[in-house]
């Protein structure tokens, strides 16, 4: 898979405000149990075990069992890349918006003199 | 929502930031990387009409873009397809133009689409704004 297609399918992933919640979550508390995961949600656990398939098939969380427990963690590296994406564009935008910025405002400038 | 989300407040009518936003004039004044000159500015501004653009970078390089125009509705809207020349990685460009008092505020989108034909036909993109997934993707690279 190229750059590109994983960047989509991480964005993809993101979509969906269960799956950004469980990813804060890995973030603040390192490794989970599915159950402790599925705690906050008000869906029930095919539905988690759904989410969690998702997010592992998009390479953002790793899955370990240990006994009967399975143990969640979280994988920074797309995040990192779908966070370059964004500044990457957002630096593109930013200075071409100050450009066209300067320049509505001098040809409103312009159009006002000559009393339009 | 979309997944890059920028808002300016911009001390023009909305008709003259719209016409800057979309004829081939305008677009080769402010569109591009870096303080380089647009060299090629081709627009065709309305529904199903093509642009193409060409930037020379400071540093002497050269890069072409082009894409085709989903909406134009002047002076309010403006969606377009986006796509770096040999890139897979097409994009949509949303621009959203509202009065103020003080002249118009542009709401600039772009979000991520694997082709223009899937870009045509979503009409919200991806949910989740761009501050939402720089908090959560801030926190995951940390």
């Amino acid at each position: 898979m190229n750059q590109a297609e994983r960047l989509d399918r991480t964005f993809a992933v993101l979509s969906d405000s269960t799956r950004r919640a469980m990813l804060a979550r890995l973030e603040r508390e390192e490794a989970l149990s599915v159950s402790e995961l599925a705690r906050p949600h008000a869906i029930k656990l095919p539905a988690i075990m759904k989410h969690l398939d998702v997010l592992a098939d998009a390479g953002l969380i790793t899955r370990a069992k240990t006994g009967r427990t399975v143990t969640v963690r979280l994988q920074p590296k797309p995040m990192r890349e779908a966070m370059e994406w964004l500044r990457r564009y957002e630096r593109f935008w930013n200075t071409s918006l100050d450009r066209l910025t300067l320049l509505a405002e001098a040809r409103e400038a312009e159009a006002r003199k000559a009393g339009r | 929502m979309t997944s890059l989300t920028l808002v300016r407040i911009i001390k023009a009518r909305p008709e003259i930031v719209f016409d800057l936003c979309v004829t081939a004039e305008g677009i080769a004044r402010w569109w591009g990387p870096d303080a380089g000159p647009v060299v090629i500015s081709e627009a065709d501004p309305r529904v199903g009409g093509r642009y193409r653009l060409r930037f020379r970078m400071l540093d002497g390089n050269e890069y072409e873009s082009s894409g085709e125009f989903l909406e134009v509705t002047r002076p309010q809207r403006v969606r377009m397809t986006w796509l770096w020349d040999g890139d897979a990685d097409a994009t949509l460009i949303e621009m959203t133009l509202r009065p103020v008092p003080d002249g118009t505020e542009l709401t600039f989108s772009q979000s991520r689409f694997p082709d223009e034909k899937t870009a045509r036909g979503h009409e919200k993109g991806w949910s989740g704004s761009l501050d939402k997934l720089a908090a959560a993707a801030e926190k995951a690279a940390a």
